[in-house]
């Protein structure tokens, strides 16, 4: 076995595995929140639908998505080799378990995970699978005066099957022609059931990340009085609070929008 | 707290071999004074066995004074039992009330396979504690007393290190059966001081991989261990080890570079 192999079938090592690609992830959810935020726009999804051309047409972006598929893949993968040789380490069971002071997250890690990764495959399956891959999506068209800034919207249909956005201008008028996502998410957040899973899951998100955040530190060996509570200040506030509640608000507040139409 | 002598139930596993499977078997305990340590009133225990024929339940102890690690009781859901930073020779029956039914198993963990009943054979400990906890000393002259400096905080948290007593608690306690918290605290008491430097980074690898090969489960910070710890050694000593370790196996080369040297 060559020495780097070695270091990375450690104990350790596979730790490491665990919390370099967990850390990741959560770096990855603030760019994921942030964007999202377009949501929240009402302009009939003009900024979030141009905003997901844009991730699916910017080359960067493109190559960090797959190096973000493959750390999920493998944060998975780790977490189900640890989890199995955890279990072998104790064969039988005690009877009689107290309660201890620890924290209810960090004994359902494995539990919380795996309520994720169905939730990332549903997911990715249902909004980044259908715009990829799927041709059941339409497209909008956006007018924007450029003298007055008003914008109109209408469907479009492209005339060859291979089209994927475009943007001119023409007498003053800038017209813009991207895929429609926007709609797909209106019509997925329309369904009660469906809103209930995201939040289900954002709830799982907020408990993962409320012990992960803190735990890659330690296991880093990143521990130090000076920013130890900012560590943990960042991993109970922003990871395990307001990032679960602004996703958690999108279904929710898609699903009020259909109620009050 | 019980004042008179007290009538306890006793649920104890026991277990022939290391081979045969173990089950719960009930005893009474009567006439148990509250002054007893939980090993005295095993003795009495023991004793009416003894006196009916019967084999004794077996179990580990030696100092009964908190400081040798052997004795290793599960009481309760809780290695050493209920109360926090004490042994179970440092446990005392006033800790239970008359009439109470108290369940003891022993460790369990695939790296500590069961001797007989509640003894447990801990060797794993050792044989982690051989792979690099110690610092090679070489003989000489006396050295001049305090020619090597240590700051006090260095002294103060190695020694905090230092007074794991391996008595495996940790790894009772902890969900994965992981020897992280032993590990790390054999490892970081000597990779704190200026003695410790020579073979601080060899130690560390040599100590997480035979670790390893002991079978022990992994950390997830749960933090269980810390908290039934008799030394009450934190966590921290895990942080510290595992910076070491990723210092030693990602970031320090240690062998010599053929090429220089030749003038």
């Amino acid at each position: 076995m060559s020495e780097f192999k070695q270091t990375f079938n450690s104990s350790l090592g596979k730790k490491l595995i665990m919390a370099l690609t967990g850390l990741f992830l959560c770096t990855f959810l603030i760019v994921h929140v942030g964007g999202n935020l377009l949501l929240f726009k009402c302009d009939d999804g003009f900024a979030f639908n141009s905003y997901a051309n844009f991730l699916t047409h910017f080359p960067p972006i493109e190559v960090i998505a797959y190096v973000l598929y493959f750390f999920i893949v493998l944060h998975s993968v780790y977490a189900l080799v640890l989890t199995i040789k955890n279990r072998r380490a104790r064969p039988v069971g005690y009877a009689v378990q107290t309660k201890s002071p620890t924290s209810w997250s960090s004994k359902n890690m494995g539990l919380l995970g795996s309520i994720l990764l169905l939730f990332i495959v549903i997911h990715m399956g249902d909004f980044w699978f259908t715009y990829k891959y799927k041709e059941t999506l339409g497209f909008k068209e956006y007018r924007t005066n450029l003298a007055t800034n008003v914008t109109t919207v209408s469907d479009y249909k492209p005339e060859v099957a291979t089209f994927e956005r475009s943007i001119s201008t023409e007498n003053n008028v800038e017209i813009v022609r991207v895929k429609d996502l926007h709609s797909r998410i209106q019509w997925s957040f329309s369904h009660l059931w469906y809103v209930v899973f995201y939040v289900i899951a954002m709830v799982a998100v907020s408990f993962h990340l409320l012990h992960g955040f803190q735990s890659a530190f330690k296991t880093l060996g990143w521990v130090h009085k000076k920013y130890d509570g900012i560590v943990s200040f960042i991993g109970t506030w922003l990871f395990a609070v307001i990032i679960p509640l602004l996703f958690a608000a999108m279904p929710i507040y898609y699903y009020y929008l259909t109620l009050v139409k | 707290m019980s004042q008179g002598n007290m009538n306890l139930t006793l649920k104890v596993w026991r277990q022939k071999n290391t081979q045969t499977a173990g089950k719960f078997v009930t005893y009474k305990a009567e006439g148990i004074s509250p002054d007893m340590s939980f090993l005295e009133m095993l003795d009495v225990v023991n004793e009416s066995l003894i006196k009916k024929q019967e084999d004794p339940i077996h179990f580990d102890h030696d100092s009964r004074e908190g400081i040798c690690g052997m004795c290793s009781l599960y009481i309760n859901g809780r290695p050493h039992g209920p109360k926090r930073a004490i042994t179970t020779c440092q446990l005392h029956m006033r800790s239970f009330s008359d009439g109470e039914t108290i369940t003891i198993e022993p460790w369990r963990s695939a790296a500590f396979p069961i001797v007989k009943d509640l003894a447990t054979d801990r060797s794993a400990f050792d044989r982690i504690q051989q792979a690099g906890g110690f610092i090679s000393v070489n003989t000489g002259g006396v050295p001049d007393a305090n020619s090597t400096l240590i700051p006090k905080v260095i002294a103060d948290e190695a020694f905090n290190s230092a007074t794991c007593i391996g008595c495996g608690a940790c790894v009772a306690a902890c969900k994965n059966a992981s020897a992280m918290l032993f590990t790390s605290a054999k490892i970081t008491q000597l990779g704190l001081l200026p003695q410790g430097q020579p073979e601080r980074w060899s130690r560390v690898q040599a100590m997480v991989n035979q670790m390893d090969e002991e079978g022990f489960g992994n950390c997830t910070n749960t933090g269980a261990c810390e908290a039934v710890c008799p030394k009450e050694i934190t966590l921290m000593n895990i942080s510290r080890m595992n910076n070491d370790f990723f210092s030693a196996e990602l970031f320090r080369e240690e062998h010599t570079h053929d090429g220089g040297g030749n003038g």
